[in-house]
């Protein structure tokens, strides 16, 4: 692709905070989701006749599910200070990429129709019809938000962005409006199996040669199996993991993990797909459906486990979700998470001592850590608060020598987004992706310039995409960014199994 | 029987029930709303006494704005911190005789009220001048400031100033407390008191039509209240089970 026509923002020699520049992301947001796809997740094909009563009676039905929206929506005393905390308000100076700015794109409709303020005094409270120009501003601008919850973590009453951009979009699908990549991949799921559209044979195939790599590679036979019945754990894990670099050397990684612990594992075809896109357009419906995949695949291969691959958004759903849509897991080994992360996995195992590791493998490497959003602010790993961001790192540090953590308001719950989760991972919005991009570029440049930081490790299959992508932008090299498990892969001693 | 008794009477009145039953009405509404998927802010306790501590770390220390922006949490809590000692002081007006701990509070409270009215003017120059927040103000976010600063600064007056007859405004208001109908003590009708009692009686009625609502909605925020157990606890809203679950699983 071309480079679009926009400049990168340049490295702000220290963090201001941007003057605003009105409109400057105003446009007609990305592409829109053609009739087939939007009817295969059962919503109308194009934008119904009318949309205003479909939409102000969906806002209705949605304040009655969901107390988070109704909350948010009246609790807002404008005080400011998220205003200053999203990675695409720092990157474009836009102001309705302000987080509380975008939430006012809903609650200016919301005061109109629901609040008896709005009804009677709606220029005071800034209550607003339904118009044609506000419906296309909710497009544009909820599909400007990564749903990243960072904004959330700064509020006074923990107002999430991710909430009201969920249901600001599931109200666009609702009067059929909706975002053309999100709905083709959900799309993609229910006829084949997962995001990429990759059907069982091809899935096979690659598998066979990873196989095949590894063994040229370490000599020993490190299995990838695919719809193995009987086998004790199922990895669900992120389709790019399949094809795309660095994903790929993580699978490789979890492969050789599994090897070393001696479990039998396997994948499956029908569930070859971690993502849940269904979390990004606000659709519980959509996500339920995409989630019972897993549970009806872990009953036809009689599994005991189910452990997660490096996936931002779908560990949020595994994690937050997955009990609450495809549960109960009764059928499970009870013993063990439910779901477990494969950065919990692995770690267990290296607490125990049953990994052996040459870490002068990653020597040449200077490593530091991007804490993806889903991963950091709506999920957990281990059995202490904070897990998330400890065991990612106690991992890192088992098979490399050289780590160095970004400024400290940049990881853990302050991290910043990669500028491509929530369903913006698409080439139509390249521009908002790089822009997006800069507050975690400049705190990588820190730790380049101050330590040598030679790699980024991410879990996240989004992030991993959005960064190769982006990193050249910004003067880096794409393949800066890898694989928490890639390092894992080139560390870990393997030995061969020993015959019974 | 003056007017302006009757006329403050009523609206005391009107003014309480609006209030309350607003309120209530408000709480009723999040309280039966569900909240169908896990999403507190990660990460978050993993008990209900850790969540218990984290609300009110919130409530009480403000955390989330102390982490986000200094300013506003200086302001927000001079504001919030003192206007409580001052309503602490006020309940000398409304209780006969006066708890010991109110007569304490007493000087604490009149000097309050000046921190009170710092916080307030700190907030209204940040909206009026950070670009930010003056972009997303609307008239509405000016004008409840300004309605504070009118009971802050009357009230002000009235403790410093020009003083009004406070033993026989007491009794007004214990009459209006103990409901005598049409039998109220008078009221003072000093100018700057009744500029002081309608801002207030304003704000009451207001209070559950507006942002105001933010105060019982910390408590009801599912970012900040719910329990990190969702992988231990099934979590599902009645209306999910209804719309999804009714029939047997297949399996």
């Amino acid at each position: 692709m071309a480079k679009a026509n926009f400049d990168t923002p340049a490295f702000r020699p220290y963090p201001v905070i941007p003057i605003l520049k009105p409109g400057a992301m105003k446009g007609d947001g990305p592409f829109v989701a053609k009739p087939p796809m939007q009817e295969a997740l059962g919503y109308p094909g194009e934008l119904i006749d009318n949309w205003q009563e479909v939409a102000i009676d969906k806002m209705g039905e949605l304040l009655k599910k969901y107390r988070s929206l109704r909350v948010y929506l009246d609790a807002c005393v404008k005080c400011g200070a998220c205003t200053d905390k999203c990675h695409y308000m720092i990157g474009t100076h836009d102001p309705k990429n302000m987080p509380v700015a975008r939430q006012d794109l809903l609650r200016q409709v919301y005061r109109r129709y629901f609040t008896l303020a709005g009804k009677w005094l709606p220029k005071l409270v800034g209550a607003k019809d339904l118009t044609k120009d506000i419906l296309d501003d909710w497009y544009n601008y909820y599909h400007q938000c990564s749903q990243c919850r960072r904004c959330s973590v700064f509020c006074p009453y923990g107002i999430d962005t991710a909430d009201i951009s969920m249901a600001a979009r599931e109200i666009l699908d609702c009067v059929g409006k909706g975002q053309k990549y999100c709905n083709e991949i959900i799309a993609k799921v229910y006829k084949i199996g997962n995001n990429l559209g990759l059907p069982e044979p091809a899935l096979r195939n690659t598998l066979d040669g990873l196989e095949e790599d590894i063994k040229d590679e370490t000599g020993i036979d490190v299995r990838l199996p695919l719809d193995e019945e009987g086998a004790e754990i199922l990895v669900i894990t992120p389709s790019a993991d399949f094809f795309a670099e660095p994903h790929i050397d993580g699978l490789i990684g979890y492969a050789k993990v599994f090897h070393q612990a001696r479990v039998s594992w396997t994948l499956s075809s029908e569930a070859s797909e971690a993502a849940n896109f269904g979390m990004f357009i606000g659709s519980y419906e959509n996500m339920r459906r995409v989630a019972l995949r897993i549970r009806e695949a872990a009953i036809k291969l009689k599994v005991k486990r189910i452990i997660f691959g490096e996936c931002g958004h779908a560990w949020r759903v595994a994690y937050s979700f997955l009990n609450t849509l495809a549960g109960p897991f009764d059928f499970l080994d009870q013993r063990y998470p439910i779901p477990q992360h494969i950065c919990e996995f692995t770690h267990d195992l290296i607490q125990k001592g049953a990994l052996k590791f040459d870490k002068s493998a990653n020597d040449h490497r200077r490593v530091t850590f991007h804490d993806s959003c889903n991963v950091a602010r709506a999920s957990r790993m281990g059995n202490i608060p904070g897990g998330q961001f400890t065991i990612p790192r106690e991992v890192i540090k088992a098979c490399c020598n050289h780590f160095y953590d970004m400024p400290p308001d940049t990881i853990h719950d302050q991290t910043f987004c990669c500028g491509g989760g929530g369903g913006l991972l698409t080439d139509d919005l390249m521009e908002l992706r790089v822009k997006g991009a800069l507050p975690r570029m400049e705190a990588l440049k820190e730790v380049v310039d101050n330590h040598g930081v030679t790699h980024m490790a991410a879990i996240c299959a989004i992030c991993k995409s959005q960064f190769s992508k982006v990193l050249p932008y910004y003067g880096f090299q794409m393949d800066q960014i890898v694989s928490i498990h890639q390092l894992v892969s080139d560390a870990l001693v393997l030995t061969e199994e020993e015959l019974p | 029987m003056g007017f302006w008794t009757t006329f403050y009477a009523l609206s005391f009145y009107t003014a309480t029930l609006i209030l309350i039953l607003g309120l209530a009405n408000k709480i009723y509404q999040y309280a039966n709303t569900p909240a169908p998927l896990k999403v507190p802010t990660m990460p978050a306790p993993l008990t209900t006494g850790g969540v218990i501590m984290r609300v009110l770390s919130e409530v009480v220390l403000f955390r989330s704005l102390f982490r986000s922006n200094k300013w506003i949490w200086l302001f927000g809590m001079l504001f919030h911190g003192a206007l409580w000692i001052v309503l602490a002081r006020h309940l000398r007006y409304f209780i006969d005789p006066i708890w010991s701990w109110v007569l304490l509070v007493q000087p604490f409270g009149q000097y309050g009220s000046f921190v009170m009215l710092f916080g307030l003017l700190g907030l209204l120059v940040r909206r009026l001048f950070v670009e930010r927040i003056r972009y997303i103000s609307n008239p509405s976010d000016y004008l409840m400031l300004i309605l504070l600063l009118v009971i802050g600064i009357s009230g002000v007056m009235l403790s410093f100033v020009t003083r009004t007859d406070i033993v026989q405004f007491k009794a007004f208001m214990l009459s209006v407390m103990y409901f005598d109908f049409f039998n109220w003590q008078p009221i003072p009708t000093d100018k700057m008191l009744l500029v002081h009692l309608t801002s207030v009686i304003l704000l009451m009625i207001i209070f559950p039509f507006s942002k105001l609502l933010h105060a019982p909605g910390v408590f009801f925020s599912p970012s900040r209240n719910q329990v990190d157990n969702a992988r231990e606890k099934r979590h599902v809203a009645p209306w999910a089970v209804k719309q999804f679950e009714t029939q047997a699983p297949a399996d």
